[in-house]
């Protein structure tokens, strides 16, 4: 079986490598690029643990190809913190909105992706984005008042910058 | 297995048309991966349509309708201003797919494709009157979207035949469409019965209507004595029990683990006369209509 050239964007670096054709995006970021803070849960697009951007767009890395990310340009948790953690990460952590932690990569991946399209999302609407990522172990509650902390901050330092 | 990235329906079409062994086309692969993984499906042809010019894009048609490329994903629908304004029904559909990661791929043709009976974008199509382009070995033709499910994973699509665009028409005036589901949760999860009603007003009267109806039937159905049931009326309660009763009667569901036969039947009409209700008052407006 031929091997496809992939050729992409991860995390802002430009990387390259060989994808069996029915290798998913998930598995060569874990097993190619070592990229392994995107997590599988079930694999089949329901969990959302596997969640990155692709264009900017959030989508579930189970549910596609390694080959269709070619020309694309991949964001996944491990391009979330720059000098220091993201707003999110830092409210997750005060909030305690995570025991297990093997979802909170995915929905603090989906959040940010929220919080680019709505700064200043209902608590309805939060819950709703996020209904494709499962936790079970925090019961949501405090992964909601993470995102509303979080987002009220980025709000705020906003309007200081501005 | 083989992955193809064609840059044309006619070399996909002739692709497909080779293929000896398994072969599935893929769109936004929400599907497909899924019933690869299972091992439900193992392709030994992979035809990824995304990379034909045209296919993620929305564009207006001359006559005002919209025709919608094959790679649209869900979330680029929903905040299509001028798809949700024109039909808001449709758009409502294919939002319930999934969840925000599955609608940033998901598409309205691998709905329809899937063949599921409970496709939620489907009865939306369906009673928009909208049309699909097959293109094949021997050229295109245009079908009714009622005439692509064979039933349950089956299309009535012959070997090397693709869905090459969905076009929906030009709305009109006074025109409402509207899709609802039954679901035992509020958010991810499969319709146990879904219904859409496209209907056109003269006044109060309704003088066009079409109710499609899933999950209550091997393939999504379009219910000609649903649509005879409010046509000709202001949607009054005779009219909406009429309705209510032919849904009810066109229904012809199984009894499975989401819901029995009985109940599906019921909710058939509960969901017909609601849906309807809506897609009236859209029809009006919203100055004069209850409903936004």
């Amino acid at each position: 079986m031929s091997k496809i050239h992939v050729t992409t964007t991860v995390n802002g670096d430009p990387v390259e490598f060989l994808a069996d054709p029915r290798e998913t995006l998930l598995d060569a970021l874990r097993n190619q690029l070592d990229l392994t803070g995107t997590k599988e849960g079930c694999g089949t697009g329901d969990c959302g643990a596997c969640s990155v951007t692709v264009d900017g767009t959030l989508v579930c890395s189970c549910l596609m190809l390694a080959a269709e990310a070619n020309g694309k340009r991949v964001e996944t948790i491990e391009g979330m913190a720059k000098e220091e953690l993201h707003p999110l990460q830092r409210k997750f952590i005060e909030h305690a909105a995570l025991q297990c932690g093997y979802c909170t990569p995915g929905i603090l991946v989906a959040a940010k992706a929220l919080l680019e399209r709505n700064p200043d999302p209902t608590d309805t609407e939060v819950r709703y984005w996020l209904a494709g990522n499962l936790c079970r172990c925090t019961g949501y509650d405090k992964i909601i008042r993470a995102v509303q902390d979080a987002a009220a901050e980025m709000r705020q330092d906003h309007r200081g910058a501005a | 297995m083989r992955y193809h990235t064609p840059t044309s329906f006619a070399d996909a079409a002739a692709i497909a048309a080779g293929a000896t062994g398994t072969l599935r086309f893929l769109a936004g692969g929400t599907d497909v991966l899924v019933q690869m993984r299972a091992g439900m499906v193992q392709p030994d042809d992979l035809i990824d349509l995304k990379h034909i010019p045209g296919v993620d894009q929305v564009v207006q048609t001359p006559d005002g309708g919209w025709k919608i490329g094959i790679a649209v994903p869900g979330i680029v629908l929903g905040g299509h201003e001028g798809l949700v304004r024109d039909w808001p029904g449709v758009v409502e559909g294919m939002s319930l797919v999934g969840s925000t990661q599955v609608q940033g791929r998901a598409t309205l043709a691998g709905n329809l494709c899937n063949g599921s009976p409970a496709a939620d974008s489907v009865p939306g199509l369906i009673a928009a009157g909208a049309m699909v382009t097959v293109t094949g070995p021997k050229g295109s033709r245009d079908i009714p979207v009622e005439a692509v499910p064979a039933g349950p994973g089956k299309t009535t699509l012959a070997k090397g035949e693709v869905v090459s665009s969905i076009t929906l028409p030009p709305r009109g005036k006074n025109g409402g469409d509207c899709y609802l589901r039954f679901i035992p949760r509020t958010e991810m999860d499969i319709a146990v019965v879904g219904c859409a009603v496209s209907l056109r007003l003269d006044g109060d009267k309704i003088v066009e209507a079409r109710v499609a109806l899933g999950a209550v039937a091997p393939t999504v159905i379009l219910s000609e004595a649903a649509a005879q049931a409010i046509i000709g009326t202001t949607l009054d309660d005779a009219a909406t029990a009429a309705l209510a009763k032919a849904a009810e009667g066109a229904a012809k569901p199984i009894s499975d683990k989401r819901g029995t036969k009985e109940f599906r039947i019921d909710v058939a009409g509960v969901l017909a006369r609601r849906a309807a209700q809506i897609a009236y008052d859209r029809a009006k407006g919203p100055s004069k209509g209850s409903q936004a």
